[in-house]
Parts: structure tokens; C-alpha cells; sequence
């Protein structure tokens, strides 16, 4: 399922968007370790299309998406 | 110079879309319909599990459930649609700088300068098909020709997510096979009309002599020989060129059939107000009205002519609508949709050829009304304001045209020949 979610970000003195944590609804907060890829793609779990972000979080990879200006995750990847 | 240009098509696209965005939904036959409530019960895309079941586009809700009644139905979310067009034209502009559209889900792309020979254009038109897929979770399908007219064929022929090139050696296996119905600018009529002579495939109509189709169909009789001989030299617009607004349009399918005159004007004039108002906030004047009336049956019907002078006036707008419509209605049927559609734009700061006998002033003074009118409707909304006539009839005159969102091609031959009396 597709949910939207907080995010924080850092852009760079080019302009450039790097996730750094996911604000989950219940208070949690997800430090991003790594991003391991980005590229347009679609995401057909969710439902949606976005750049996505591959992130390491914790000992796993999720991803990510910026639907401009919005972010989603599909949120049975439980973080 | 032989030119390779691709024709890429979203397959289903309004269904595509609404698929994508919606997984639930994905493994069922869908349809996107307007608002059955409001009438306009219309199928405007299935997806493919639709499709097997006979659902057609064009036809009626009541028509589609009987065929398959699981169907599941979704109303239309124009703002996906644009959002979706344009990332789809992102992913051509980077083959070429020459990606013309044909409404929200067709484009032609020349890729001559990015291509050695067809074959590298094919393995072109597969790159593109799978970025698509991937990135937007849509299919396509691509016809690769050398020139637009196959290209167009080429993309019908294989569906969905296929390649299909139409090339110079192999055009008359594979485009002279198909229904001449399939070319460009055949429509219903044409087509019978073409069939009482005997000419029902694009090869045949290819081999037919060109006097006797000049005979028969006027100037647009030699076009469509070209067309069926993929003669067509027309080039793929360049992105920045097909920025600019070529035309403005604005219709409806009103919440129950037109029988009058007196129904038409009112629903010509609310059309006219809105697209009047949309070329003052262009900055723009038209020099052609157009006019699109789809009866009960669903037949259109498109005439267009030249105005004296460009304009942005209701009153002009709506006057020349109606005199299209009087002269090309012969009231057989009732009215289900109108469109007044708007071409050859002008900036609105061109000087204006001064008429000896109009009334210049008054003119003006009506701009500076209606200018009052957008600028009340700006700050208090569409209904603060209005014109009496649309009081006659409620349910007609409380639609608000500037909040249905059409969208139409751009003329293939922009401008070069037209349906009515030029």
C-alpha cells in the first residue's frame, strides 16, 4: 500500500536532495545510512511513479520515492 | 534524406494510469467513464482485461456493464493524466529535440539525427518502450517509420508494449494490409464513402488513381493518396515550438440533449465566455473559430472559419459559433456535446487592421467589460457573475465550462486543410 511519509532532507549547495531520516506517523524515526541508487521509477506495489530512492536503513534496503513534492513508501516494507 | 521518425502511444492510457495508481484494481476489467450522475456515462479507456470482454471506447456505461458486468469503473483525473504526458515526454526528449504531441498520450519523435539506419531506430524505439515501462509503470507501443502517417500505423498494429517498424521495404506487407479506416484523417465518412468505390485497405487506396480521389474528395482527395503511399513530408515539431498555445477549447457534454436552437446558444455562449476568458488571461486573440457538435449517436461533426478581425470577445466568438452551427445542423438528432474551440492565435498586442465600418470603440468597451467580468471571478468565483441568459435554463447555465478540462490534438496538419468552410 502506498503511504506517504516525512522525511527529512538535506540539499547540498548545487541543489541537490539527499534523505537523511523517514518520520514514521507512530513517532519512530528511521536514520538513513546510505543511499545506494536513485532513478526514476515506478513503483507498482504502491501504485505510483517518483525518483526512487534505494536506502539503507538499519541492515535493510528500502525504497523511497520523491512523487514531487511528496514522498511515499509501499509501507508493507514495515520499517 | 530518408527520416526515421517513431510514433509512440500509451496503450489504454487513461486506464493505464488509473491502474498504476490504484493495485487494487489492477487484475480487474477497468474503464475510465465520465460521471455516470452528470450523463456523461461515456467509456474514454479500458484496460486490456476490459478489452477481452468487447468493452469499446466511445460506448455508453449501461452498453459496457451488459458485456461485462464485474466492470470496474473510474472517473477521470486529468491531473494524473497531464502529470503522466509529461514525464512520458521527458523520457522522448531525450532522443531528440524534435517530440511533437498528439493529445496527452501520443508523440512522434525524429530520431534521424540520433540513428544511423532502422535497425538502430528500432533498438531505439525498444529502449524507449522499456524505460517507459519501468519509470512510469505504463506501456507503450511505438511504430518506426519514415515518415508520421506510418509511424501512426505502425504503433496501432502491435499492442501493448510492442515495437513495430513500418519501413520502405516492408510497407506494402505490412501498411497496405490494413483497414483504410487505420489511416489518419479517414474518418466514418470517408471511409464509407471510400468503400462504395471499393477501397477498403490503405494499399488500395494507395493504387487508386489520384484524379479520380481529387474528383471524388476535393483537395483532400490527393493527401490521402499520400498518405496511403507514405508520401508525407511533414516534420516532427521541435519541443520548443510546440510550447507556445496553438489553440484554445473548451466543450461539454451537458447534463441532458440540446433540441433547440435556443439550447445551443446558451451553451455555445457559455463555451465562448470561457475560452474568451482563457485568451485574455493568454494575452491572446483567435483568428479561427471552431466548432465540434457530437449528436445523440455519437457522430461529430467539425467546421471551422476565419474571423474578419482576431479576437477575444464573447459575443464575437459565440456569434460565429452559431452561425457554424446553423448552417452545418440540420437537427436529425439531438445535441449531446458542443465543443468552440479557438485557432491561428495571435498575440494580443498585434496591431489591429482598423475597420472602416466597426465599431472600434464599442469593441474595446466590451473587452474592458468582460475584462471586469474575469476580474469579479477571479476574487469571488465563477458563479458571482453571469450573464442572464444563462438563468433561462439552470441546468444548463450553472455549468462551470472552465472547470471541465478538455483536451484536444493539436491539428495534424495545423491549419492546412480543414473539415468545414475555410
Amino acid at each position: 500500500m502506498k503511504r506517504y511519509v516525512c522525511v527529512e532532507v538535506l540539499y547540498d549547495t548545487e541543489g541537490a536532495m539527499r534523505p537523511l531520516r523517514v518520520l514514521w506517523e507512530d513517532g519512530r524515526r528511521f536514520e538513513i545510512l546510505r543511499v545506494t541508487d536513485i532513478r526514476r521509477m515506478a513503483s507498482m506495489k504502491a501504485g505510483g511513479t517518483g525518483i526512487r530512492y534505494r536506502c539503507v536503513i538499519g541492515r535493510r534496503e528500502t525504497d523511497l520515492f520523491f512523487e514531487d513534492p511528496r514522498w511515499f513508501v509501499d509501507c508493507r516494507e514495515t520499517m | 534524406m530518408e527520416r526515421r521518425i517513431l510514433h509512440a502511444d500509451f496503450n489504454g492510457f487513461y486506464a493505464s494510469v488509473a491502474c498504476l495508481l490504484n493495485p487494487a484494481i489492477r487484475e480487474r476489467p477497468v474503464a475510465v467513464a465520465g460521471d455516470p450522475a452528470a450523463r456523461h456515462g461515456i467509456i474514454l479507456a479500458k484496460n486490456e482485461i476490459a478489452k477481452r470482454y468487447g468493452v469499446q471506447t466511445g460506448e455508453v456505461l449501461w452498453q459496457a456493464r451488459q458485456k461485462c458486468p464485474g466492470l470496474v469503473t473510474v472517473a477521470p483525473d486529468f491531473p494524473s493524466y497531464h502529470r503522466f504526458s509529461e514525464l512520458g515526454r521527458e523520457i522522448y526528449a531525450a532522443y531528440s529535440d524534435r517530440v511533437e504531441g498528439f493529445g496527452l498520450d501520443e508523440n512522434w519523435i525524429d530520431v534521424t539525427g540520433s540513428t544511423r539506419d532502422f535497425q538502430d531506430a528500432e533498438r531505439m524505439a525498444q529502449t524507449i518502450r522499456r524505460r517507459v515501462r519501468a519509470e512510469l509503470g505504463i506501456t507503450v507501443s511505438i511504430g518506426v517509420a519514415d515518415n508520421k502517417v506510418f509511424a501512426k500505423l505502425g504503433s496501432d498494429m502491435r499492442k501493448p508494449d510492442a515495437v513495430t517498424v513500418v519501413s520502405p521495404g516492408n510497407y506494402r506487407e505490412t501498411a497496405w494490409k490494413l483497414p483504410v479506416g487505420d489511416l489518419l484523417y479517414v474518418g466514418r465518412a470517408t471511409e464509407a464513402k471510400l468503400r462504395r468505390f471499393g477501397i477498403t485497405t490503405i494499399g488500395e487506396l494507395a493504387r487508386a488513381p489520384v484524379g479520380f480521389l481529387r474528383g471524388q474528395f476535393g483537395k483532400i482527395g490527393p493527401m490521402l493518396s499520400d498518405f496511403a503511399n507514405g508520401r508525407d513530408r511533414s516534420e516532427v515539431m521541435r519541443i520548443s515550438d510546440t510550447r507556445r498555445v496553438k489553440s484554445v477549447s473548451n466543450g461539454v457534454t451537458t447534463p441532458r440533449d440540446l433540441i433547440s436552437d435556443a439550447d445551443v446558444r446558451l451553451t455555445v455562449a457559455m463555451l465562448s465566455e470561457s475560452v474568451a476568458a482563457r485568451l485574455r488571461a493568454l494575452g491572446l486573440r483567435a483568428r479561427t473559430v471552431q466548432l465540434s457538435v457530437r449528436d445523440q449517436a455519437l457522430n461529430t461533426i467539425n467546421r471551422q472559419c476565419r474571423l474578419e478581425k482576431p479576437t477575444c470577445l464573447t459575443t464575437e466568438l459565440a456569434g460565429s459559433a452559431m452561425a457554424l452551427f446553423t448552417a452545418a445542423y440540420d437537427w436529425r438528432l439531438p445535441v449531446r456535446s458542443l465543443t468552440v474551440g479557438t485557432a491561428d492565435l495571435v498575440d494580443g498586442e498585434f496591431p489591429e487592421q482598423l475597420s472602416l465600418f466597426a465599431d472600434e470603440a464599442r469593441r474595446r468597451r466590451l473587452e474592458q467589460a468582460e475584462r471586469a467580468v474575469d476580474g469579479i471571478r477571479s476574487r469571488f468565483g465563477y458563479h458571482a457573475i453571469g450573464r442572464a441568459l444563462f438563468l433561462t435554463d439552470r441546468s444548463i447555465g450553472r455549468l462551470n465550462p472552465q472547470q471541465e478540462n478538455t483536451v484536444h490534438p493539436v491539428g495534424f496538419l495545423h491549419g492546412g486543410i480543414g473539415g468545414g468552410e475555410q
